[in-house]
């Protein structure tokens, strides 16, 4: 018999923690699937942030290393300067990334570190109980905007991504989705295109995930699911914003 | 051993490090102590391997150093008093994760911004916590360059001994002032104890996680006592102190650091006078050397706590004397430095007024400092 499909040897056998229809558990895997195909487990080494994917440490079967709130990219840095050869990336939602660790990611793709993030993005705050998130939609309900986000009251959605582009450090950058199988396998795709990046010492990479929260969203995973495709993306378009790598 | 060289505090921390092996430096200019990183950035320029990283602030300096130290380098950061409070979050971490690292703290004049002189404000922050949860740092007070040089290869040992963050807690002046120093030997970093849990790959092993997590409250209890337990084997192990013409002394006075430099020079003059006056220097400040203090007090009539600020040791030093004689204290806050002439007649008015020698007490003998009888 023909075995297709089994757990990636970077994943261990261990039940994922994170809700249905929750789009943490798809990118574990492909993260997990990339660090296989490359041949890079026994060198890779994750920083997991605050939020729903802390407990990303308890799936990996790489060293993981826990970061404080924001501050994946500089334990990040940290980690890469001692260990150049190594592989290292950091695995963080967007309140993590974008609103309390905006200043230690711009300037770890500033200076062009050879590490990789991993930014899910899904408009909201996960683990505290779905409050508005930097990168939460305009018009979006959430626990701390409940008539819904208002740009001249609460701000607008962060594009870090775009910003990041904008960094001379940082070499690729791309917005994915996980809510239909064709961005699944352009996420799995560009994942390994941003770890190739850092395994040829070119800089700083990234890959932004636009993911469903259907539990804070309060809708069916298969509506998450819509969301994302119909309303997220027109304010955070996929697409490859930034190659030079 | 190397001969001596005249160097100030800044840069003889910086030698003192490279020679313990450090070889990983981050961090953020702030006065006064931006002579240490501009040392750090010039050796390591000279170095295979050394990684200096000028932080775009004082938290990813501290979480740098927090990956440099899951890498298992020998790490050091160094700040002055605002930026050591902005450092506290990646600390409370460090303590947490088990993770050695050296942090600098030359202070200066609080709170808020201040101003860039000399002081001794961050006491309680330094040795009572500083950042949240329950945890402690190995605070060391050095009073001269040739203790800073010391004390800075004793921090990197202690820290990889202990697995804890160490503070060497000085001063503007310290980090100015030229004196002639003795370093030790330099340490190869490859001849340093292997570390079996550092992060770089899990090659031919399982897979480590270095974490501060603990959802199951059980298990952060564990880990709660499991610190208090080292913290309790350090209390045992390293306090450590100055002890200075005690023998016969009916008055002690206890100083740390700069502070205690300036003391000195006012036992001497105390001494001119025929005051039988000592002083009692702790070097470690956590752990605080209570046990000989406590003994000390037991023989003298008097303890005068000087610092370089309102009063904060002085709640230390009263802890540990448990009643046995009077403690009062005398303090320069805000960035001034008392000369020894003004704590001499400090010494000369507390020593007058021991009982039994009121008769003698002079009038107009305080300096202008705060003091205050327990």
């Amino acid at each position: 018999m023909k075995k297709v499909f089994s757990r990636p040897q970077s994943l261990k056998d261990a039940p994922f923690h994170y809700c249905p229809g929750c789009g943490h558990s798809i990118i574990h895997r492909l993260v997990a699937e990339v660090i296989d195909e490359l041949g890079i487990r026994e060198r890779a080494i994750g920083v997991p942030p605050a939020g729903c994917a802390v407990l990303a440490y308890n799936y990996f079967d790489v060293d993981m290393a826990e970061a404080p709130h924001g501050r994946a990219a500089a334990v990040a840095t940290g980690i890469k300067r001692m260990l150049p050869d190594r592989v290292v990336f950091t695995y963080q939602g967007d309140g993590d990334i974008a609103a309390i660790g905006t200043a230690e990611t711009i300037h770890a793709a500033n200076r062009g570190e050879r590490v990789t993030s991993i930014f899910v993005n899904n408009a909201v705050y996960g683990m505290t109980g779905g409050q508005m998130a930097p990168t939460t939609v305009v018009g979006q309900v959430t626990t701390t905007s409940p008539g819904g986000r208002v740009p001249l009251r609460d701000g607008n959605p962060l594009d870090l991504s775009e910003m990041l582009a904008v960094a001379q450090g940082s070499v690729f950058v791309e917005r994915t989705t996980v809510s239909n199988p064709k961005g699944i396998i352009k996420t799995r795709k560009a994942i390994k295109k941003a770890f190739i990046t850092q395994l040829e010492d070119k800089g700083f990479s990234l890959v932004e995930v636009l993911s469903p929260c259907p539990t804070n969203w309060k809708m069916s995973p298969a509506e998450a699911a819509r969301w994302v495709d119909e309303i997220m993306s027109q304010f955070f378009p996929p697409k490859v914003i930034k190659d030079v790598a | 051993m190397s001969e001596k060289r005249l160097m100030r505090g800044t840069h003889v921390l910086g030698e003192a490090a490279i020679r313990a092996g450090c070889r990983a430096y981050f961090g953020y200019p702030i006065t006064p102590q931006n002579e240490l990183p501009e040392y750090m950035a010039s050796a390591f320029a000279k170095i295979d391997d050394a990684v200096f990283v000028q932080a775009e602030s004082e938290l990813a300096s501290i979480n740098m150093v927090m990956g440099a130290s899951i890498a298992g380098a020998r790490v050091m950061t160094s700040s002055s008093s605002p930026g050591i409070s902005l450092k506290q979050e990646g600390i409370s971490y460090l303590a947490a994760m088990e993770l050695p690292a050296v942090i600098v703290n030359m202070m200066r004049g609080g709170p808020g911004l201040g101003n860039i002189a000399p002081s001794q404000g961050d006491y309680f922050q330094a040795t009572k916590g500083g950042g949240h949860g329950d945890y402690r740092l190995i605070v060391l007070a050095p009073a001269t360059g040739q203790e800073i040089a010391d004390m800075t290869r004793w921090a990197f040992d202690m820290a990889d001994h202990y697995r804890t963050p160490v503070l060497i807690l000085g001063d503007g002046m310290m980090g100015q002032m030229m004196e002639p120093v003795i370093f030790p030997d330099p340490i190869d970093p490859a001849s340093l104890p292997p570390k079996n849990w550092v992060l770089d790959g899990a090659q031919g092993r399982p897979s480590r996680i270095i974490r501060s997590l603990w959802l199951d409250m059980d298990r952060e209890e564990e880990l709660n006592w499991h610190l208090f337990r080292k913290y309790e084997m350090i209390t045992k192990e390293i306090p450590d102190q100055e002890l200075y013409l005690i023998d016969d002394a009916e008055l002690i006075i206890v100083a740390y650091g700069l502070a205690a430099r300036i003391a000195k020079g006012g036992v001497h003059r105390a001494r001119e006078m025929g005051l039988k006056v000592g002083l009692f220097r702790p070097k470690t400040l956590w752990p605080f050397p209570a046990e000989p203090l406590r003994r000390l007090s037991s023989y003298v009539e008097e303890i005068l706590v000087f610092e370089m600020s309102t009063g904060q040791m002085v709640e230390d030093v009263r802890l540990a004397v448990e009643g046995q004689c009077e403690v009062s204290f005398y303090g320069r806050p805000g960035g001034v430095v008392s000369t020894p002439e003004e704590i001499a007649r400090v010494l000369a008015s507390a020593y007058h007024k021991i009982p039994g020698r009121e008769h003698r007490a002079s009038a107009g003998m305080n300096g202008p400092g705060l003091r205050v009888t327990a």
